[in-house]
């Protein structure tokens, strides 16, 4: 484990350089073969609407796994990161064309723990809505 | 209906191992557009002191997620899938899931609760390498919404 941020660099406020994901129904479907989640709501745009969504809406657990590359590319090692956890508060709508849509990630540092371990909360936004709530991380830093 | 409280704390028999590859965690990583080296490069991943690469933090949840298929397809518990939706999800990691582990999973209904004729599910899923050592828990909580005019 060989974290390139130093504890003694980080106080409470630090923030991570922040970062934009684009997602199109072409990354959802990579995204599907790639985890197993092959739930329609994911790539079927007559199934979501059927089922009251306004349109096909990105995997949350995608959205998560976006959201923690602003942690694992300030930390440089993915290893660094011993806690991770998200509430799905809103779903990130993907229309069907070239643009899709983007998922806007800001972090920083929300307190300092012992053994050289940080908590980052995150936030993630797609649009103006907060797609994840209490979004936390706790990373194990040099 | 509401879910029988009684399924508390109930644990389901371990999983078959599943057996990491390389190749899909690469599936995995590209899947994200993470081009981060641990996850593809075993030499990176061992300057980072990882003995082979190493998958993405979320990357397990495919796994305890199928284990869990064992509590929400259990006919006796009665979840309705199609109304589910995923509410909050955590990991905390011993270590990295890496290449070449052979992962079993232990899911336990942690709990059930009923809001506004919502049924709550929140299963644990712990995650042990072959060795039997801890490499993580995934905590996945399930939202059954109410069906219309219940």
């Amino acid at each position: 484990m060989t974290a390139k941020i130093a504890y003694e660099d980080v106080e409470v406020g630090t923030e991570l350089p922040p970062r934009t994901f684009p997602v199109t129904r072409a990354t959802l479907v990579q995204y599907a073969g790639a985890s197993g989640d092959f739930n329609p709501i994911h790539w079927n745009e007559k199934f979501a609407r059927e089922v009251g969504l306004p349109d096909v809406i990105a995997h949350g657990m995608f959205t998560m796994a976006e959201a923690i590359r602003v942690v694992t590319d300030w930390v440089g090692d993915p290893g660094a990161v011993v806690e991770y956890g998200v509430r799905f508060t809103k779903p990130v709508i993907v229309p069907n064309d070239d643009k899709g849509a983007t998922i806007e990630v800001s972090a920083k540092v929300a307190a300092v723990l012992d053994d050289n371990r940080v908590r980052v909360d995150l936030l993630a936004k797609s649009g103006d809505q907060k797609v994840l709530g209490m979004s936390r991380a706790v990373v194990q830093l040099a | 209906m509401a879910l029988d409280q009684s399924f508390v704390g109930r644990s389901y028999p371990p999983t078959d191992p599943y057996e990491v590859g390389r190749e899909k965690i690469r599936e995995f990583a590209e899947a994200v557009g993470d081009t981060n080296p641990a996850y593809a490069d075993t030499e990176a991943a061992k300057a980072l002191g990882h003995p082979d690469v190493i998958a993405p933090p979320t990357f397990v949840f495919a796994i305890t997620f199928k284990a869990a298929g064992q509590v929400i397809e259990d006919p006796q518990l009665g979840l309705d899938y199609s109304r589910v939706v995923h509410g909050d999800q955590k990991f905390a990691y011993t270590r990295p899931v890496r290449a070449g582990d052979r992962l079993t999973v232990t899911s336990t209904i942690e709990a059930i609760k009923s809001m506004a004729g919502n049924d709550i599910l929140d299963i644990r899923g712990e995650v042990h390498d072959e060795a039997g050592e801890h490499v993580v828990t995934a905590w996945t909580k399930l939202v059954a919404r109410a069906a219309e005019g219940a």
